[in-house]
C-alpha cells in the first residue's frame, strides 16, 4: 500500500513524461548517480560524524563534533581544491540506529571517511559495517579496549584505550598516591566494568589491596555500595563510570563519612561531577583521561591556539574530546591535502600519517590505536578541572 | 483476564462504546467528546481521520469476507510481491531519506513486526499481559551469539535451538506465575525481563556488559542476484543478491525476516482458527467459565507463553546474526513496552493490525528524525492521542470489538465506569 | 569460603543496611500509595505515576531556585522547611496527576476502553512527560543548552548530622525525617480513607462502582480525588527524596516507579497498608540482598523475592483491595 502510494506520488511529480521512462530516470537518481560529483573527485568530499547528538550522553559527543567542525571550516576557508562537507548522523548512542545510519552514509552519501562512532557499544555494531564498506573511521571517544583487537583495517581512534587508561591510573594510585587499600566501584556498563578490572589489576600489581562493588547508575540510592566502602575504610576510591552517577556517589560517600581520595576515569571528566557532589565534596578528586582538555594552553602552543579558536567560534571552552575530534578531522584533512580523495586511498594514507595534532601526535598503530599512550590527570577544584599533567609525571598536593 | 471476582461482575451492564456501524459510532463519539472533554474538540480533525480510516477498514472487511478463496490468495501473493519490492529506492526516498531503508526494514521495522505478532499470541489471543517480552528476544539473541561464536554452529541449526530454548524459558517463566491474576502477571513478567538482562550483564561467560561480538552471518544460500529486468529495474533493486548474507547486505536480511514473518503469520493464523485458538479466546473472555466447561486453561496459557516466547526467540536469532555484536543493553524494558504499545495501538488480537502498529512505532521515530531531539516527545504524544481516539486500535479484531461491546474487551475495562451518555447512545441504537 | 565472607559482610553492614533499607523503603511506600489507590479504584496500572513523582522533584528544585535558598538547613528548621517543600511538591504533583487523568485516561474511561489501551496511553504519557522536562522545561527553567536537559539539576539545602548514634546504628537527620514523614503520611491517609465522606466514597467505588453510582456517588469526582491524593503522596515522596538526594533528573522516577509498583504488588495491590508494608520490605530486601550478594544483583533479588512471595501468597503480603484496608 505504502509502496504504491509513493510510486504514484513520484510519478506525478514528473508530469508530462512517459510514465515508464520517468520511473527509470527516477531510479537512476535514486541509485546515487546524481551524487557522483559529491563522492570521489570533483569539487568536494563528504566526511561523516556519527554519534549521540541528541541523546542522554550527547554532552560528551557535541564537543568532538564542534572540534571536527572547527578543523574542517578552517580548512575550507583556505579555498582548497577539494572542499570537505561534514555530515552528521545522530545515533543517540544506540547500535541499532548507528548501523542503518552507517549504511546510509556509505551507500547514499558516499562518505570517504567517518569520525566516530562516538561510543564503544555502538562501535561494536557499526564498525564492522564501515570495515566492510571500506570507509576509514576515526573515533574521538570510543575507548573500549576490545575494539582494536578485531583485526579491522579501517578502524582508528584518537584516544588511548581503556586498558592503557586503566593501567595508567591503577599504577598512579598504587605508586604516586601510595594507596594501600583501594575500593573500586563500577557502573556495570560496557565502559565501566572492564575499566574497573584493568585498574584493579594494575593497583594490585602495585601492591594495593582491592575490594569491589557496583552501582546501578539509573538508581538514586547507592547506600549498598557506600556501606561496603565504609566498612573497607579505603585510602583511595576509584569509580569506573559516568559523571552523573559519579557526582551522586561522591556526595553519598562523603555524607556517610567515607574518607579516602576519590578518583575516576574519562567518563567522569565533567564539571557536572562537582555540581552533583555538592559543596566542596568533590574537591581534591582526581580524574584520569587519555584525552587532553586544556583551555588555558598549559600543554603547549598548539593546544593554546586551538583553545582560542574554539572559544571564538563556539563561545565555549574546549570540553571533553573536542581536541580529539579536531585531530580526527585533521587526519582526514591531511589525507585529502595529500591528494587522496577516495576512501581506500585515505585509509592507506592514515597508515603512514605522522603529524603533530592538538591532543597528541597523530599516528596510528597497525590495530588503529593511537601511537601516543599518554594518560592525563585532572584535579577537581571548585567548578573547574585543571590539568595536573601526565599520569606518569603528575604531582599531587 | 481471570476475572475471579471484581472485574467481570463489574463489566456487566457497563456497555462499551464500540459499534459495528462506524458512522453512528463516530457521531456518538463526537457527541460524547464535545460534552465531556473539550480537548476532543480541538483534535476533531484527527478524530475525523481515524474514524474515516475505521469506516474504510469496515467496508473493506465486509468485501473481503465475501471473496472466494482464489481471489484472497491473489491478494496474499500480491502482498508478498509488494513486500519483496518494498526496499526500493523510490520508496526509500520518501520513507526514510535520512537513514538506510533496507536496514530499517530489517530492524527495527521487520523485527518489531515479528515481535508484535509473537506478543499478540500472548496478549491478543490468550489475553495474558506480558511486560517482559524482550527477555525472549534476548534469549534468542544470546543463543545465536553463544552457539555461533563458541561452538561454530551454523545459523539454521541455531535457529532451531533458539526456538526450543526460548520456548523452554517461556515455560520456565510461565509455570510458576501463570496462576497469578492479570496485573500480578504483568509485574512478574516485567521483573523477568529485567532479571534476564541483569543476569546477562553479570555473567562473564557471555561477555558481561561487553556482550558478544563477532557473531557469524548465516551462510549464503546463493549468489544469485535480481536480474536487470522488470520489475526489479523499475524500483532500483537490480543486482541485489537476496540470498547472500554479509555485513553490508541489508536486503538479504530483510528478505530473511520477510520469509520468517510470512511463515509465522501462516502458523499463527492456523493456530487462531484451531482448537487452541478457540481455547485462548475462551480463557481471554472468561477464564472461570472456560475452566468450568472443561478447558484446561493453565495448559493453554502455558502454550501461549511458549509459542509467543519461541517467536520472540526467533527474532533474537535473526537479529543477532545481522548485528554482529549484541550487548545486554540492546534488550531494555522500554522495548517490551514499545512492542506492547505496537500490539495495542495496532489492534490487539488482529494480525494485520498489530503489524501496522509495529510498523508505525518502528518507523515514526526514524521518519521524524528532522525533529531532532523532540522526536520521542512527539512519539509519546502520538501514542496518547491514538489511544484516546481509537482505544480499540487502528485495525481492531472483529471478535475483540464484539467483546468490547460486551464490556470487558477481554482485558477488562477500567473500573468505575459509569453508565453515561456512551451507554445511552448504545441503548438508543 | 566466599559464602562465609559474604555473610561476614552482611553482619558487618546489618545496621547501616537496615537504616538505609527503611529510608529507601519509605520512599517506595509513598510512591506505591499512588499506584495502589488508582489501581484500587480503576484497576489501572498508572505507568505515568513515576513522572508525577518526577514533577514533584522538579517542583522542589524550582522552589529552591525561586526562593533563592543558599543556606543549609538543619535541626527543626529543616523539618519546617521540608514541610513547606512537601506542601509545594504535593500541590504540583497532585495537580499534574489530575490533569493527566483528564487528558490521558478519562476519555478512555468514557469509551469503556480496555485497560490495556489505558496502559498504553499511560506509557505514552510517561514518555511525553519525561521528554517534556528533558527537552523543554529544564533547559528553559535553568537556562541550559538542550542536550544538558538530560542532566540532573541540583539544589543543596540540607545540613546533615547524625541524630542517633548507638554503636553501629547511626541514623542521620534526613533518614529519620523520611521514615517518620512516611509513617505520618500513611496514618493520615489511612484515617482519611476510613473516616471521611470522600474516603468512604473512594472505598465504595473500589468495592463496587455500580452500586456506588446507584447510591449517588459521583464517580468522576471520586476518580479526580483519587488521582489528586495519589499524586500528592508522590509529591510528598519527592520532597522527602530531595531531602536525601538533593537532585532531580527527567528520568528519576523511572526505576523508583517500577520498584514502587513492585512494592505495591508485594504488599497487596489496592491495599494502603500493604503499600507501606511492601515498600519497607522491598527496601530492606534490596539492601540486605546487596550486602549479601553484591550490588549488581540488587534488582534481581528484589524481583525474585516478589515472585517467591506471590507464589505462596498470590495476592501479596496483606492481600488486595482498598476496602479491606481496615483489616
Amino acid at each position: 500500500m505504502e509502496r504504491l502510494g509513493t510510486l504514484r506520488r513520484n510519478k506525478m511529480r514528473v508530469t508530462g513524461a512517459v510514465a515508464v521512462s520517468a520511473v527509470l530516470a527516477l531510479s537512476a537518481v535514486g541509485c546515487g548517480g546524481g551524487d557522483d560529483d559529491k563522492g570521489s573527485g570533483g569539487d568536494g568530499v563528504t566526511i561523516g560524524f556519527l554519534g549521540d547528538l541528541t541523546g542522554e550522553n550527547s554532552g560528551i559527543v557535541i564537543p568532538p563534533k564542534q572540534g571536527a567542525q572547527l578543523a574542517i571550516d578552517a580548512y575550507n576557508a583556505t579555498n582548497p581544491k577539494v572542499k570537505i562537507t561534514l555530515k552528521t548522523y545522530d545515533s543517540q548512542g544506540k547500535g541499532e540506529q548507528a548501523v542503518p545510519l552507517a549504511k546510509q552514509a556509505i551507500t547514499k552519501d558516499k562518505v570517504v571517511g567517518m569520525i566516530g562512532p562516538a561510543f564503544s557499544g555502538e562501535s561494536a555494531q557499526a564498525d564492522p559495517v564501515l570495515e566492510e564498506g571500506k570507509i576509514p573511521n576515526i573515533s574521538a571517544s570510543a575507548t573500549n579496549a576490545a575494539l582494536s583487537s578485531n583485526g579491522w583495517k579501517f578502524f582508528h581512534r584518537m584516544v588511548a584505550n581503556d586498558n592503557v587508561q586503566g593501567a595508567g591510573v591503577g599504577t598512579f594510585i598504587a605508586t604516586t598516591l601510595k594507596a594501600k587499600n583501594v575500593f573500586i566501584i563500577n557502573d556495570q556498563s560496557e565502559y565501566g566494568k572492564p575499566l574497573s578490572q584493568t585498574v584493579k589489576a594494575a593497583a594490585e600489581k602495585g601492591g594495593a589491596k582491592v575490594t569491589e562493588d557496583a552501582i546501578d547508575p539509573t538508581a538514586s540510592d547507592y547506600s549498598a555500595a557506600v556501606n561496603k566502602a565504609k566498612a573497607a575504610k579505603p585510602d583511595a576510591i576509584f569509580f569506573a563510570g559516568y559523571y552523573a552517577a559519579g557526582g551522586k556517589l561522591i556526595k553519598q560517600l562523603r555524607e556517610a563519612g567515607v574518607k579516602g581520595r576519590f578518583l575516576s576515569g574519562d567518563g567522569s571528566l565533567d564539571k557536572g561531577l562537582s555540581a552533583g557532589a555538592g559543596g566542596t565534596n568533590a574537591d581534591g578528586s582526581l580524574i584520569a583521561c587519555p584525552c587532553l582538555i586544556d583551555p588555558t594552553g598549559k600543554a603547549g602552543e598548539a593546544s593554546k591556539k586551538f583553545a582560542e579558536q574554539y572559544k571564538a567560534k563556539f563561545n565555549a571552552e574546549p570540553a571533553i574530546y573536542s581536541a580529539e575530534g579536531y585531530d580526527a578531522a585533521t587526519a582526514f584533512i591531511e589525507a585529502i591535502k595529500a591528494g587522496n580523495t577516495t576512501a581506500e586511498k585515505i585509509n592507506e594514507y592514515l597508515k603512514t600519517i605522522d603529524v603533530a595534532g592538538v591532543s597528541k601526535q597523530i599516528k596510528f598503530g597497525a590495530n588503529g590505536d593511537p601511537a601516543a599512550e599518554d594518560v592525563y590527570i585532572y584535579e577537581v577544584k571548585g567548578g573547574t578541572l585543571p590539568l595536573l599533567g601526565k599520569a606518569s609525571e603528575a604531582k599531587v598536593s | 483476564m481471570s476475572n475471579s471476582t471484581g472485574v467481570s461482575a463489574r463489566g456487566k451492564g457497563r456497555a462499551g462504546f464500540g459499534s459495528a456501524f462506524p458512522v453512528a459510532y463516530e457521531r456518538a463519539r463526537r457527541r460524547a467528546g464535545a460534552r465531556r472533554a473539550p480537548l476532543n474538540l480541538l483534535l476533531l480533525p484527527l478524530l475525523y481521520v481515524t474514524e474515516t480510516f475505521g469506516a474504510i477498514n469496515e467496508t473493506f472487511h465486509e468485501w473481503w469476507i465475501r471473496q472466494p478463496g482464489w481471489s484472497r490468495w491473489t491478494v496474499y501473493i500480491l502482498l508478498i510481491v509488494g513486500g519483496v519490492l518494498l526496499p526500493s529506492e523510490q520508496v526509500a526516498s520518501f520513507m526514510s531519506p535520512e537513514t538506510d531503508w533496507a536496514t530499517l526494514l530489517f530492524f527495527p521495522i521487520g523485527g518489531y513486526v515479528l515481535l508484535a505478532i509473537g506478543l499478540n499470541v500472548v496478549v491478543g489471543q490468550a489475553g495474558l499481559l506480558d511486560l517482559g517480552y524482550v527477555a525472549f528476544f534476548a534469549i534468542g539473541g544470546y543463543t545465536m551469539a553463544v552457539f555461533g561464536t563458541k561452538y561454530g554452529w551454523s545459523f539454521w541449526e541455531i535457529l532451531l535451538v533458539g526456538l526450543v530454548l526460548s520456548a523452554l524459558s517461556g515455560v520456565v517463566l510461565g509455570a510458576p506465575t501463570l496462576r497469578l491474576r492479570g496485573d500480578y502477571l504483568a509485574i512478574v513478567t516485567l521483573g523477568f525481563g529485567e532479571i534476564v538482562r541483569i543476569t546477562a550483564n553479570n555473567t562473564e561467560y557471555i561477555g558481561g556488559p561487553n556482550g558478544i561480538g563477532g557473531i557469524p552471518h548465516p551462510p549464503s544460500l546463493s549468489e544469485w542476484a535480481f536480474p536487470d529486468a522488470f520489475p526489479f529495474n523499475l524500483v532500483g533493486l537490480e543486482g541485489v543478491q537476496p540470498l547472500s548474507y554479509g555485513t553490508l547486505s541489508a536486503h538479504s536480511y530483510y528478505y530473511l525476516m520477510l520469509a520468517t514473518i510470512v511463515a509465522v503469520i501462516i502458523f499463527a493464523k492456523r493456530l487462531e482458527r484451531s482448537r487452541v485458538g478457540r481455547a485462548w479466546a475462551a480463557v481471554r473472555e472468561d477464564e472461570d467459565a472456560a475452566e468450568l466447561m472443561g478447558v484446561p486453561t493453565f495448559k493453554f496459557k502455558l502454550a501461549a507463553f511458549a509459542i509467543g516466547a519461541a517467536i520472540g526467540g526467533a527474532v533474537g536469532v535473526v537479529y543477532a546474526s545481522q548485528a554482529i555484536s549484541i550487548i545486554p543493553n540492546n534488550f531494555p524494558f522500554i522495548l517490551s513496552a514499545t512492542i506492547l504499545a505496537a500490539v495495542v495501538m495496532g489492534g490487539s488480537g488482529n494480525i494485520p493490525g498489530v503489524m501496522v502498529g509495529a510498523f508505525l512505532v518502528a518507523w515514526i521515530p526514524e521518519r521524524i528524525r528532522f525533529f531532532g531531539e523532540y522526536r520521542v516527545l512527539i512519539f509519546g504524544a502520538v501514542l496518547v492521542a491514538l489511544m484516546v481516539f481509537r482505544p480499540e486500535g487502528i485495525l481492531p479484531s472483529r471478535q475483540r470489538k464484539a467483546e468490547l461491546e460486551e464490556g470487558t474487551g477481554g482485558m477488562g475495562s477500567m473500573g468505575a465506569e459509569v453508565a453515561g451518555p456512551t451507554a445511552d447512545a448504545e441503548a438508543g441504537r | 569460603m566466599k559464602a562465609t565472607h559474604n555473610v561476614h559482610n552482611f553482619l558487618e553492614q546489618f545496621w547501616p543496611s537496615t537504616v538505609d533499607g527503611l529510608a529507601l523503603g519509605s520512599i517506595y511506600a509513598l510512591i506505591a500509595l499512588g499506584y495502589t489507590m488508582v489501581y484500587g479504584v480503576l484497576r489501572l496500572i498508572n505507568f505515568a505515576h513515576s513522572e508525577i513523582f518526577m514533577i514533584g522533584t522538579m517542583a522542589v528544585i524550582g522552589a529552591l531556585h525561586a526562593l533563592g535558598v543558599s543556606s543549609l538547613y538543619g535541626g527543626l528548621g529543616l523539618v519546617g522547611f521540608v514541610i513547606v517543600l512537601a506542601f509545594l511538591a504535593g500541590l504540583a504533583s497532585g495537580a499534574s496527576a489530575v490533569v493527566l487523568e483528564l487528558v490521558a485516561y478519562r476519555p478512555l474511561r468514557k469509551k469503556g476502553a480496555s485497560r490495556l489501551a489505558a496502559l498504553i496511553s499511560a506509557i505514552g504519557a510517561s514518555l511525553f512527560l519525561q521528554q517534556l522536562f528533558a527537552r523543554i522545561v529544564i533547559p528553559e527553567a535553568f537556562d541550559l543548552p538542550k542536550e544538558k536537559g538530560a542532566l540532573p539539576v541540583q539544589g543543596h539545602f540540607v545540613e546533615r548530622d547524625n541524630v542517633i548514634e548507638i554503636g553501629d546504628l547511626v541514623i542521620s537527620n534526613d533518614k529519620l525525617i523520611i521514615f517518620v514523614g512516611a509513617i505520618l503520611m500513611m496514618v493520615a491517609l489511612d484515617q482519611f480513607v476510613n473516616r471521611t465522606r470522600l474516603g468512604r466514597g473512594i472505598r465504595a467505588t473500589a468495592q463496587d462502582p455500580e452500586t456506588a453510582v446507584l447510591m449517588g456517588v459521583n464517580i468522576d469526582r471520586i476518580v479526580t480525588a483519587t488521582f489528586a491524593i495519589g499524586g500528592a503522596m508522590a509529591g510528598v515522596a519527592a520532597a522527602l527524596f530531595m531531602l536525601r538526594f538533593e537532585e532531580a533528573k527527567f528520568d528519576v522516577g523511572f526505576l523508583l516507579g517500577i520498584k514502587a509498583f513492585t512494592a505495591a504488588v508485594l504488599g497487596g495491590i489496592g491495599n494502603l497498608r500493604g503499600a507501606l508494608a511492601g515498600g519497607l520490605v522491598l527496601g530492606l530486601v534490596e539492601m540486605y540482598g546487596a550486602a549479601l550478594f553484591g550490588t549488581q544483583w540488587q534488582h534481581v533479588i528484589a524481583f525474585s523475592v516478589l515472585v517467591l512471595v506471590l507464589m505462596f501468597r498470590p495476592t501479596g503480603i496483606l492481600g488486595e483491595s482498598l476496602q479491606q484496608a481496615r483489616a
